[in-house]
């Protein structure tokens, strides 16, 4: 069990920890493209862009369909958990900041009153 | 506690975050604008986030950049736009020009009884554009988090 969520875990961040692999979420997150768009956008050849693809399928952070001769992909079923975990990332950074601005909003109100 | 900010994907282009702050507006929005202000909260400890310059011109067609540092990345990150509107204390609407296709903030304040809501109105270009800022930043924020993490990893799955 434990060794199947470490190869799980190993499989997610393996595919993040690329630069290449992040750009291609990135760019799958505008619109689906087929492995030769992203090979161009990416500048590499067809085969290198195959296996980044392959590690983030692997992932699960993207799914590939095969249609005639082109492949096309899209971003995997993840990304709607990964939406609600960005939105509530969201949140704590603005909490975050909130907190430290009432702080601010009280000294300023204090300021005020002995200014007066 | 339960926290009094909410974060809302609104619409495809929209995000939307609140808070009521208990002060007078004038007073809120003093804090968003001025910069040794800004600087005492926009970047939150927390976040291991801090700032290294902040510069505002707030008034409508001024620019503003902030400059930030983090524990885990060498360099430096930058954040700048324009103010497209500037009433105080009820109105500000800013530019994110760091990113292409970057949203479009409003932040209005709303006055009752002493206390100031806050409403922050992050508006994108497209839905495309959203979606693609979640994607990149839900799994890019901090590249370098993830490799020391990915190291960690591959250790753990050298030993197993």
């Amino acid at each position: 069990m434990v060794q199947y969520i470490t190869t799980r875990l190993d499989a997610s961040f393996a595919a993040l920890s690329d630069a290449t692999r992040r750009g291609v979420l990135e760019r799958l997150g505008r619109s689906d493209a087929s492995i030769t768009e992203l090979a161009d956008k990416f500048h590499m050849t067809l085969t290198g862009m195959k296996k980044h693809v392959g590690v983030l399928e692997q992932a699960g952070l993207v799914t590939t369909e095969k249609v005639g001769r082109v492949r096309t992909c899209r971003l995997g079923l993840r990304r709607l958990e990964e939406e609600a975990a960005w939105i509530e990332g969201h949140r704590q950074l603005w909490d975050a900041r909130f907190d430290a601005l009432d702080k601010v909003v009280e000294e300023l109100k204090r300021k005020e009153k002995v200014d007066e | 506690m339960n926290s009094r900010t909410t974060v809302e994907r609104t619409s495809d282009r929209e995000l939307v975050a609140t808070r009521t702050f208990d002060g007078p507006a004038r007073i809120v929005f003093e804090a968003w604008t001025k910069p040794e202000l800004i600087m005492r909260w926009w970047a939150p400890k927390s976040f291991g986030i801090t700032f290294l310059s902040c510069e505002t011109d707030v008034r409508t067609g001024g620019s503003y950049r902030f400059v930030f540092g983090h524990a885990a990345s060498e360099q430096p990150m930058a954040f700048f736009g324009r103010y497209i509107e500037v009433t105080p204390p009820s109105r500000l609407v800013w530019t994110n020009d760091e990113e292409e296709d970057g949203a479009m903030t409003t932040v209005t304040f709303v006055e009752k009884d002493g206390k100031t809501l806050v409403v922050v109105h992050d508006l994108y270009p497209s839905k495309e554009a959203l979606d693609g800022a979640i994607a990149a930043e839900s799994t890019g924020a901090w590249p370098e988090q993830f490799e020391a993490l990915d190291d960690l990893l591959t250790t753990l799955g050298a030993s197993v």
